[in-house]
């Protein structure tokens, strides 16, 4: 198991390997289909983002409503497939680390590989203990979108899996033939 | 003749949609338990029993089980001797509309082209369905978009039969991979017509996990799809393993000479389903 604080220097990054177990401390923000997509724009226009993203990590995630006095809903990831025609982008203007779920497309792991990121994979479907990892949450963008707004989150000790290192390695690939 | 009000109803469904996104089913908690005994890789091993450890967090009632709440898909068996005091379409859609608010669940349902979040979860998908006697039974099924994005349905021909059949459905999870939520539970609808197929694989999501196909031969090819869906090798989460699937459910229908159509929904683990009776 390896502890790593956000934001994401090269040396972290170097350092992770496929089907490495982290926990994962300090900001990370979610994003989903919507968020995406703004976010693409306002990039793809040169204008200025709500939050600085260099070396930040991503989270794939639409949370459940906060009950009263908790700080923040259910919150496992999503399928990350779906943000795969926005990811470049991101990691372009220096996104270093992403955590989803399920496999990303080719292009995706060659930016990955070509900008020394990461992609980790949460565990899909546990809400409940991820919420259980979220210290504490506020929306920095687009809160008219509800479960799509942009969340930061401060995490400790989250649980994630290595999926493609910086090396261009695949643990679900890996996994088919072990 | 039975009278049940509008109102009845709401509250059953209100009540059944906060249930069943906080609780998971018995049978699905020890399918997952049996897998993880079994599993032989560390990480796989102990990730399944997250699943478990999970369950419990989502029991207190504070946390859904799931972020993704899904969409309401309600199976309504009215009985012949039963008069609706109201209307059942609003009647489902105010418990629904009622449940996700207080439940604190998300609202997932939007406009397809605008992306615009309706927030009320509604309306439900409801199927309805006429039967002999006095009973109101509605089965809610809470289905999160992750597993039916990968969901399929295809028109065979009477060429491809059965081969043609265990062909698509084990593409089907390959397909789906990592990404839905394994260890799935896989519904498959044969015949029918093209609705009838998808609305097939979606009720066999019902069943038991433990329960047992009462047609011999279906019963037969769920036990080759689950080995050949295992032989897989996704594993729980896509980390490998034993369990890609914990069970495959096939229901069938009877179809035209010239067509096979056969669908397949994939389930996520956190296989979320309540049944109420009236």
């Amino acid at each position: 198991m390896k502890e790593i604080i956000t934001p994401l220097t090269d040396d972290i990054i170097e350092d992770l390997k496929v089907g490495d177990e982290v926990l994962i401390s300090g900001t990370i923000y979610t994003m989903r289909d919507i968020a995406h997509k703004k976010i693409a724009e306002i990039l793809n226009r040169k204008k200025r983002l709500p939050f600085d993203i260099k070396n930040q990590v991503i989270y794939y995630c639409g949370p459940t409503p906060a009950k009263k006095g908790e700080k923040i809903g259910a919150c496992g990831p999503t399928t990350s497939s779906r943000m795969d025609k926005y990811t470049p982008l991101l990691l372009e203007y220096g996104v270093k680390g992403l955590i989803g779920k399920g496999e990303r497309s080719r292009e995706v792991k060659e930016t990955l590989k070509k900008n020394n990121a990461i992609y980790f994979s949460a565990l899909g479907g546990l809400g409940a203990e991820y919420a259980g990892y979220v210290v504490s949450s506020e929306i920095v963008a687009f809160p008219e979108l509800g479960p799509e707004a942009i969340y930061k989150l401060t995490v400790e000790d989250f649980y994630a899996v290595v999926i493609n290192d910086a090396e261009g390695n695949d643990f679900y690939e890996i996994n088919k033939y072990h | 003749m039975r009278i049940i009000t509008q109102k009845e109803i709401s509250e059953k469904v209100r009540k059944a949609v906060i249930d069943a996104n906080y609780f998971l089913p018995y049978d699905v908690v020890s399918a997952i338990k049996d897998a993880a005994k079994k599993e032989q890789k560390r990480l796989v091993k102990k990730c399944l029993y997250k699943i478990v450890e999970n369950a419990k967090k989502a029991k207190k009632g504070i946390f859904p089980l799931c972020q993704d709440t899904g969409l309401t898909v309600v199976f309504v068996e009215i009985g012949d001797k039963i008069k609706i005091d109201g209307d059942i379409y609003q009647a489902i859609n105010d418990g629904v509309r009622q449940g996700y608010s207080d439940g604190f669940l998300r609202k997932s349902t939007a406009d397809p082209l605008t992306r615009q979040n309706l927030n009320t979860n509604t309306p439900a998908i409801i199927h309805l369905e006429i039967k002999k006697g006095s009973l109101l039974k509605m089965s809610i099924l809470i289905k999160g978009a992750g597993s039916e994005n990968k969901s399929a349905v295809k028109m065979l021909t009477p060429a491809d039969g059965k081969e043609g059949i265990i062909d698509f459905v084990v593409e089907t999870v390959k397909k789906a991979g990592a990404s839905a939520c394994p260890p799935y539970i896989v519904g498959v609808g044969i015949g029918g017509n093209l609705e009838v197929a998808s609305i097939s694989a979606k009720k066999a999501l019902l069943r038991k996990i433990t329960d047992v196909n009462k047609n011999y031969e279906l019963f037969l090819l769920e036990k080759i799809l689950l080995k050949k869906i295992n032989d897989l090798k996704i594993g729980a989460f896509g980390f490998g393993g034993e369990t890609t699937a914990l069970a495959v459910k096939v229901e069938m229908q009877p179809c035209h000479i010239a067509s096979l159509p056969v669908a397949v929904n994939i389930q996520c683990h956190s296989a979320r389903h309540k049944t109420v009776n009236i």
